[in-house]
């Protein structure tokens, strides 16, 4: 047994150790406090560590069930090899490391010998730990300036952070949850939050970004009352002193309204507009015929309840707002995020105490895994995959563009790619738009790796090289909420046990850069690479942040007072004017409006960009991707106890509709447009507008034939393939997954 | 005079549903699959009125809830008192659990 220190304990026969968690299992930089029991070198049971200043000993189903994840049969624990040539089919052999690594080596240099290091990708998910390491992976291992993910439009988190990079200039704004405080909601300089408006969020059953949902309960205990704008009426929404219940992708025609009735009945903070603001009479001008009546019209939203949200958020100082994925998951998501902004900045509720927290972007790694891209060539750095219209994506962001690539991938143009290196990802079953067509050209390749934890869909389909995934019980690590754009803790992540041969993704990483690129590449351990990039920052080596357990970060508000948010330390905002930017110097230059605009989506029952007969056709709104808590987005299916929570993926639809089409609850039901199609079970429920139906996302069936062309039947409940790729907004960020339409209609079978 | 009894005091306007009770008290006790020591309940969503919503869960203590006397004994709380992510469960007994109850929407088991 190993010996005690200050994170592990021995009680009776059985050591703990006390740690925070991140992934694999797939989930954000929550860092939820967990002691890790260990028997006989086995993971027992998980425990909530109460000392954990946010979690204080809470776990969700997925850290419970943590041993039946880490010990199940089908679990991969040694490199797999499989000739190219065997794509989709079980004919894989395990090899070791070093055979895994020679392997490697030659493909990699036969690659960029043959086509150059640019013909190489590397392709990550979403909210996962490998979020910080798979641009390390691109850039400082195989030497590509291509890395990116199959999401298209980057449509999760990255939007938001743009936005607020073009038009704050600052990181992530976050509700204020006294995070930063490690006696939390009692210190004083704390302010409990009097409404929070919930846009396009559903936080419980996400945990977003590093964010733990649970403590909007905190809140809501302590008095916080809830304005929720979603689609569905979701526990949170039934809780709302107000729900704006709106047809999905219409955010920005919400936020326009809103702004109306703050900004014409006069609700909003003078003297903060007047000091802190950039554009207001423009952007007041803009929203002036933006009635509630046309909201309604739009938006579907009872014109009431707008003018009632507008006026409680506006009147009750601190309040505060979360945005959420939907923002992100439309093509007006840009405009909608602004209209957001526009809201809060205008109500005073920047950086204040309850209001929304700012933070300087990118400190820890999150600057270092951006910065890493400087150390290629200038030259090889300008062969980026981009899109030429997407003038704003390709003067300020640093990863090749999402849909530039699956262009690249089937066209060979501007270059072909011989290599994709998939860093914990599933696209097949989860974000990737129309995973056919992924598929498809994922086999257009030399070469393709994959790094994950369960043999998947994407791996039986397309890879040549399977590399097991340690969870975060079985390697050190650190836990960084919000990815470094505004972060409350640094948390330390501490190996408990050992499980075959399988290695987390720095670890990948050091042993891949030691191949190819020894020079990047001077650690010998984890450990070793942490101390490096975060002592510079908080002065600790990996092995103090081990004993601390918890680094939490100094906070003050108001930074923009004090020279807090700017490079030079001087007052204001990091942007162009020095102020909140309700009008963008930048957008212009990059053909786009100024200021927040509503656009129909492409796919709607309005749009003129489509036919009347494609309308009459799929006459339902389909939005997507609604949480659960048994799974982290294509994860856990293969788990018993949390499939037994969500056995199926459901697609929900209100009863009269259902009636209409002759639906049943527990009926299988296929969705349909003109650019696919998918089956779920329906569960008929009246939280939904008739015109409206929502589905499960990122379902795969691992108990079925896993060869082509079954694939675990990943293209059965596939409803990606019902959404457009490449359908932009005009700065490149944010893609429709939320709001398409389609029509539906009863099947036999799963199969059908 | 006989032993002062224990129970769980649930606010169950809080209760977020998150299976969180189930799925601790399972892993705490090695209960097989389809077994639960606590089990959630559900009511609705059903609008009773124009924007008047019906939406609860309630955690239900079942015939396998010991209260946890193993952990207790240790003095430590339940299982489903120490995880439940929404903190609405709390243990005691039952005549201070009573005296807690002082809003709506709250009931206490006593298993």
């Amino acid at each position: 047994m190993a010996e005690e220190n200050a994170w592990r304990k021995i009680e009776g026969d059985e050591e703990v150790v006390r740690t925070c968690a991140w992934s694999p299992p797939g989930c954000h930089p929550v860092g939820c406090g967990v002691k890790l029991h260990i028997k006989d070198g086995k993971l027992v049971k998980v425990e909530g560590d109460e000392t954990h200043p946010i979690t204080q000993g809470r776990l969700c189903v997925r850290c419970l069930t943590l041993p039946e994840y880490i010990y199940h049969p089908d679990r991969i624990l040694t490199p797999l090899y499989r000739d190219p040539k065997d794509r989709g089919k079980d004919k894989w052999n395990p090899i070791t490391w070093d055979e895994a690594l020679d392997i490697i080596e030659e493909k990699v240099n036969y690659v960029k010998e043959n086509w150059g290091p640019e013909s190489q990708v590397v392709l990550q998910g979403t909210g996962r730990e490998s979020t910080l390491y798979a641009s390390a992976m691109a850039y400082a291992c195989l030497g590509t300036p291509n890395q990116s993910s199959p999401l298209s439009g980057q449509a999760c988190y990255g939007p938001r952070c743009t936005v607020a990079d073009f038009l704050l200039g600052a990181g992530y704004p976050e509700l204020d949850y006294a995070a930063f405080f490690p006696d939390r909601y009692d210190d004083p300089r704390y302010e409990v939050p009097k409404y929070i408006i919930l846009w396009g969020k559903d936080p419980l059953f996400s945990n977003p970004d590093g964010f733990f949902g649970h403590a909007i309960i905190d809140l809501m205990k302590r008095g916080t009352k809830l304005i929720t704008i979603d689609p569905r009426v979701t526990w949170l929404g039934v809780k709302a002193e107000y729900h704006l219940q709106l047809r999905p992708g219409t955010d920005a025609a919400v936020g326009l309204g809103l702004l109306h009735v703050v900004i014409g009945e006069d609700l909003y903070d003078h003297e903060f507009v007047e000091k802190w603001c950039f554009g207001f009479e423009d952007l007041a001008e803009r929203v002036k015929d933006w009635t509630p009546e046309r909201v309604a019209e739009v938006a579907w939203v009872d014109p009431d309840a707008l003018v009632g949200a507008a006026r409680a958020f506006a009147t009750n100082a601190p309040s505060s707002i979360m945005w959420g994925l939907a923002l992100d998951t439309a093509t007006n998501g840009v405009q909608a995020s602004q209209t957001l902004l526009d809201l809060a900045a205008i109500c005073g509720y920047m950086d204040v105490p309850g209001g929304i927290t700012l933070a300087v972007p990118a400190s820890f790694m999150g600057k270092w895994r951006f910065e890493i891209i400087n150390k290629l060539p200038a030259e090889l750095k300008a062969k980026k995959i981009l899109n030429p219209k997407y003038l704003a994506w390709n003067a300020t962001a640093t990863q090749a563009h999402d849909d530039a690539v699956l262009d690249a991938l089937e066209t060979d143009k501007p270059y072909p790619v011989k290599l994709v290196w998939i860093f914990s990802s599933n696209p097949l079953a989860c974000c990737g738009v129309q995973p056919k067509r992924w598929l498809e050209a994922l086999k257009r390749t030399e070469f393709n790796v994959v790094q994950d934890v369960f043999m998947t869909p994407t791996a039986m389909g397309a890879c040549d090289l399977f590399l097991p995934l340690a969870t975060y019980a079985e390697h050190d690590g650190v836990v960084l909420p919000h990815f470094g754009r505004n972060t409350h803790f640094l948390g330390a992540m501490n190996k408990a046990i050992e499980v075959g041969d399988c290695k987390s993704d720095i670890e990948i990483c050091i042993a891949v850069g030691k191949r190819l690129n020894p020079a990047e590449w001077p650690w010998d351990t984890a450990a070793e690479f942490f101390t490096a990039q975060i002592k510079p920052n908080i002065g600790l080596t990996f092995e103090e942040l081990q004993d601390e357990g918890i680094h939490m970060q100094s906070f003050e508000y108001r930074k923009y007072e004090t020279g807090g948010l700017r490079p030079d330390g001087e007052p204001g905002f990091n942007t162009t004017t020095g102020l909140i930017e309700l009008k963008s110097t930048l957008y212009p230059d990059w053909n786009e409006d100024a200021l927040p605009y509503f656009e129909e989506p492409f796919y709607s029952p309005y749009s003129d960009k489509i036919s009347d007969e494609e309308k009459a056709e799929y006459p339902l709104v389909l939005t997507t991707g609604g949480r659960v808590t048994a799974s982290f987005h294509s994860e856990h299916r293969q788990i018993p106890s949390l499939r037994a929570i969500t056995p199926d993926a459901i697609v929900e639809i209100h009863p009269e509709t259902a009636a209409k089409y002759g639906i049943e609850e527990g009926d299988w039901v296929c969705m349909e447009n003109s650019l696919g199609r998918a089956i779920e079970k329906a569960h008929l429920t009246t939280k939904l507008d008739p015109r409206v139906v929502h589905a499960h996302h990122g379902w795969w069936y691992p108990e079925q034939e896993a060869e082509e062309p079954n694939l675990y039947g990943v293209f059965k409940s596939a409803v990606n393939e019902l959404i457009p790729h490449d359908n932009c907004s005009v700065l490149g960020w944010g893609a429709p997954y939320k709001n398409v339409i389609c029509k539906i209609y009863k099947v036999n079978s799963l199969d059908d | 005079m006989s032993q002062e009894k224990y129970g769980l005091l649930i606010d169950y306007e809080f209760c977020t549903g998150c299976h969180t009770c189930e799925m601790a008290c399972k892993v705490e006790h090695k209960l097989p699959e389809g077994q639960w020591g606590i089990e959630l309940a559900k009511i609705g969503p059903r609008e009773i009125a124009p924007d008047v919503w019906d939406f609860k869960y309630v955690p239900m203590p079942t015939a396998l809830c010991d209260l946890c006397a193993d952990r207790v004994a240790e003095g430590r709380w339940p299982t489903c008192v120490h995880h439940c992510q929404a903190q609405v469960i709390e243990y005691g007994t039952v005549s201070e659990l009573a005296r807690q109850i002082d809003k709506q929407k709250m009931v206490l088991f006593v298993p």
